[in-house]
Parts: structure tokens; sequence; C-alpha cells
């Protein structure tokens, strides 16, 4: 079943655009990988799900609702949740406060905090230190606690925009590591936008690859990153 | 002895009431990033309302008949009622306006209250006799103060000791203090934009009849300027602390208190009438010193 569609969205910020008419689509419990240069607009296009940017043609629909034009706590409501780049920790919230922001928009609270104590133990570097500030947290860490914190919203889909920006490769390796643990645990469906191709051989799944705001190719994200098709793609056919 | 007694009391009170005001503005700001010049013309709106309309010289007291049980939370839920109207219908408008928009909005909203108040009042100030027997003097080990000070410091520890619950404590509370750090984010999790901006407003506004009521009883005048001057140094005190945070700006605010009642007693006499100038002299050096103010929330840093 499609999750998610966006059919040919536009953006523009301003005089520049963004994105021209950009298509994806995402089927429940599968991984979408996003790759492509800075400037694509792989960021523009989580921004324009989650409905923090405004479209300017092209609907977005998730599990059947067209959610364009919502606001993004609705979206959020509906089952998008997003953890941006940057990670956007609370830092002067505590690493308890930053996890339970989400549970305020579920109906089953009671299920909610077994879901705390299932992220405490997929974390326990964050269970050991609840009462602190997020702020003192390393980047890995706040990486893993906003994976934590978009969980708790309990999402149909969750986006991560470059999850390893401004992280150690061996750190990179063990928040792919979760992720993909979680993914096969709980049948998360993921959408990962990353500049680097790199991962998609460990997330498997579909990949598709993104320049200046359309998407240019699309296949299976591990025969993608291994052959040289995307290094076309990426750096262009030559048209320019 | 004594004097100095008296001296901590004047100016835990005045810092007191300054801290009421700031709070009323630092709570807006940290939600929307708006400095709301219309919190000071609120405080009025909310002082006037306890009179009758009437443009007499002689006040027809109204609200401020009510016994005290009934009119606090009357003249709280009017405040309350008022600024969550300015957010629905002004502010709102203006949310994705810049900064700068936004200010204007509010002058040109306090504005609109002052002269509605005039028209319904006129301009001249009128005097009300509130709780009158909070002015008799009690004796603090030797010092003689007014009762009435250490109502208004008790009320106000009480009132941020609540603030601080509800902030730290409740569902809305950390809502809103996770707005108030990354509003987009927070939403992003399902927090219902309008809704936390328009408790943050209902709480300024409650904090402005608090504060009304704390000058009016203070000094038994109901002006239509008496808003404007609390507000300047409650925005003084909200910029010393680092706009945006809470904390900030209670403690600024009480170190206005304290310097305007320390150069009150230290300047030499010929000095005195010209306090003020020297009150904010101290609030230029602060603010070279430390131009983002003491406490520079984490939602003022730049993020990597």
């Amino acid at each position: 079943m499609t999750l998610l569609t966006v059919d040919g969205i536009s953006v523009s910020y301003g005089k520049l655009t963004a994105l021209r008419g950009a298509s994806i689509s995402v089927k429940e419990g599968e991984s979408l990988f996003v790759t492509g240069p800075n400037g694509a607009g792989k960021s523009t296009l989580l921004k324009a799900i989650a409905g923090v940017v405004a479209l300017r043609a092209g609907t977005i629909t998730l599990t059947g609702t067209t959610i364009d034009g919502k606001s993004p706590e609705d979206i959020a409501r509906l089952g998008f949740s997003m953890v941006p780049e940057g990670r956007d920790v609370f830092g002067s919230l505590t690493i308890d406060e930053n996890l339970r922001i989400g549970i305020g928009m579920r109906a089953d609270k009671d299920a909610a905090h077994r879901d705390l104590e299932t992220v405490y133990s997929v974390f326990p570097m964050l269970a050991g230190r609840k009462h602190k500030p997020a702020g003192v947290l390393s980047g890995g860490q706040q990486q893993m606690l906003v994976i934590g914190r978009a969980l708790m919203a309990k999402p149909k889909l969750i986006a991560i925009d470059e999850p390893s920006l401004g992280l150690a490769p061996k750190v990179i390796d063990d928040v792919y590591a979760t992720l993909l643990k979680l993914r096969d645990a709980q049948g998360l469906t993921l959408l990962i936008v990353e500049q680097s191709s790199a991962r998609a051989m460990l997330t498997g799944g579909r990949m598709v690859l993104m320049r200046s705001g359309e998407v240019v190719l699309e296949g299976d994200a591990r025969q993608l990153a291994r052959g040289n098709a995307l290094q076309k793609a990426y750096f262009g056919y030559g048209d320019h | 002895m004594t004097e100095f007694i008296q001296m901590i009391i004047d100016a835990l009170s005045l810092g007191s009431l300054y801290a009421l005001g700031a709070l009323g503005i630092a709570l807006i700001f940290g939600v929307i990033r708006l400095v709301n010049f219309a919190h000071g013309d609120t405080i009025a709106f909310c002082v006037f309302a306890l009179l009758w309309p009437s443009i007499d010289a002689a006040a027809i007291v109204f609200a401020g008949n009510l016994p005290t049980i009934l009119l606090i939370p009357l003249i709280l839920l009017l405040g309350a009622g008022l600024s969550v109207l300015s957010e629905i219908i002004v502010f709102r408008r203006f949310r994705s306006a810049n900064p700068a928009t936004m200010m204007i909005a509010s002058f040109a909203l306090g504005f609109v209250i002052r002269y509605f108040l005039l028209m319904l009042y006129s301009s001249r100030p009128k005097s009300i006799n509130l709780w009158a027997n909070l002015s008799e003097p009690i004796d603090l080990y030797g010092a003689r103060v007014p009762l009435l000070q250490i109502v208004t410091v008790a009320i106000t520890l009480g009132i941020l000791g609540l603030l601080t619950l509800f902030l730290k404590r409740s569902r809305y509370g950390l809502e809103m203090r996770a707005a108030a750090e990354n509003f987009t984010m927070a939403r992003m999790l399902g927090v219902r934009a309008n809704r936390v901006i328009m408790l943050a407003f209902a709480l300024s506004g409650m904090l402005a009849a608090a504060t009304g009521l704390i000058v009016v009883t203070q000094t038994g005048t109901v002006d239509i300027q008496m808003g404007a001057s609390l507000m300047l140094i409650a925005f003084i005190a909200t910029v010393i602390g680092g706009l945006g945070s809470l904390t900030g700006a209670v403690i600024a605010a009480y170190l206005i208190g304290a310097a305007s009642v320390l150069m009150q007693v230290v300047l030499p006499l010929d000095a005195r009438p010209f306090r003020d100038a020297f009150v904010y002299g101290a609030v230029i050096l602060t603010l070279i010193w430390r131009p983002n103010g003491l406490f520079v929330p984490r939602s003022a840093k730049q993020r990597v």
C-alpha cells in the first residue's frame, strides 16, 4: 500500500526555485533513500511534506489524505514524523521532556508510556541521563534522541534529513545500525535523505536521485549505489 | 539597621512590580518573538475596568466595589481576555511578518487601547482607594513598612512559583517551552501553534492585570499613562535579562528595582532628582558589557 505520494510539487523561496515538479512515493514498510548534490531540493522536499514550506504546485497525500496546505501539527497528527537536518533537539529541555513532547498528540497514553520505556531500552545511554538537559549530549547521542523523539509520535512514516551530518564515521554506523534494527523490529517506513549515497548500501530498498529540484533517477538502492549510473546522474549527463 | 531593612523591602517590592511586567513581555516574546508594546496599555485597561466609564473628574467605582474574591478573578480574566483578543484580531495576521512589523503593530494596538480608554474615561487621572487596610504600616524588626509592600513581594513570589510549576510540570508548560526554543520543530511534533500562542497571551494578560492591581493599590490613582512608564522599564528588564529568557527577565527586573532604590540612598542629595539617568546609565553599561543580555536563552544562540 502506498503510504506517501508526492506528485509534481514545486516550491520557491522568493525568486529561487527549490523544487520543480518533484514526485516520489513511499510504500508501507519500505525504505526510500533520497540522495543528490547540495541544493538539489532534498531538504525542501521533506519540509514541503512536513508542511513547513508552502507548495506552488502539485499535491501530497499521506495514507489517502491530501496534506498539502495543512499545518505541520496536523500533518504530524496524521502520522508523519520528521527528524530535521541539524537534529533540532530542544537543548534546554531534559532528555525525558524531549521524548515526551510527541505524546501530546496521541490518544493512547498508556501505549505511549510503554513506547517511552521501549525507546529507553533501545537507547540505554539516554535512560541514564533522563533528567539532564538535552543540550549536554554529543552529536551522535542527539541524533539518537531525535530518532527516539520521532518514534514517540508513533508515526506511520519517519523522514530523516542528513542523519550523518557532522558525525564521526563510527557514530554514523551506530546511527544506521539502530535505525535498521528499529525498522526491522517495528516495521517502520523510512524516508532517508543523504547527500552521500554510500549508506544506501546498508539500508537497501529504493533510491531516488534529485538534481536541481527534480527527481532524475530512481531504482534499487544497492544496485544504484554500486553502479556508475548514479555518478553520471549526480554530475549531470553532460548537458551543461 | 532599620534603614537597611527598609531599603531591602523597597527594592524587593519595586523589583517585584517590574518583574511581573517583564514576565508579561518575555512570555510572549519567547513564543512568537514579538515585543508587545501594547502590554502597558493592557495594564491600564485592567485598572480602568475598576471604574464605571465616565468623563467626570470623580471616579465612579464599579468593579472595584466587588468583594476581593470576585474582583481579582474578574480582573485577571479581563486581562487574559483582552490579551487573547489582541492575538486573534491583530497579531495572528502578522505571524509570518518580520519582528519590526509586529512591533509596530503592537505600538498601534497600544494606542488604540489607550484612546479607547480616553474616550470612555477622559484623560484626567482619577483616584480610587483599593484595599485601604493594606497601606497601614507594620513593624518589621524595628522598621515600619507598609503591609502592601510585603504583600506585593509575597504575591509576586507566589505568581513566580505557580508559573514555574506550570511551565515545568504541566503538559502545556512543556509545549510552551518547546515552542519557545524551536517553534517549527515543536509543531512538527504535533504541538498546536495557535493553542500555545493563545496560552502565552492569556498568561501575559493575567500578569498585566496583576501588575495593574498592584500599581493602583500603591498609587491610588488611575491614569491613562500608567502602563507606559512601567512598560518601558519592563521592556528594559527583558532586554537586560536576555530577550526570551524568563529567568533573566525576572532577575534583571529585581536588579533594576534594587539599583533604583540604591541610587536613591547613595546618590548625593543634589543628584537624586536625576536618579533615573544613573539607572539608565547602568543599563547602557550592562548592555555594552553583555550585548545579548545577562542570560542568553538557547533559542537565541546560533545553531550549528
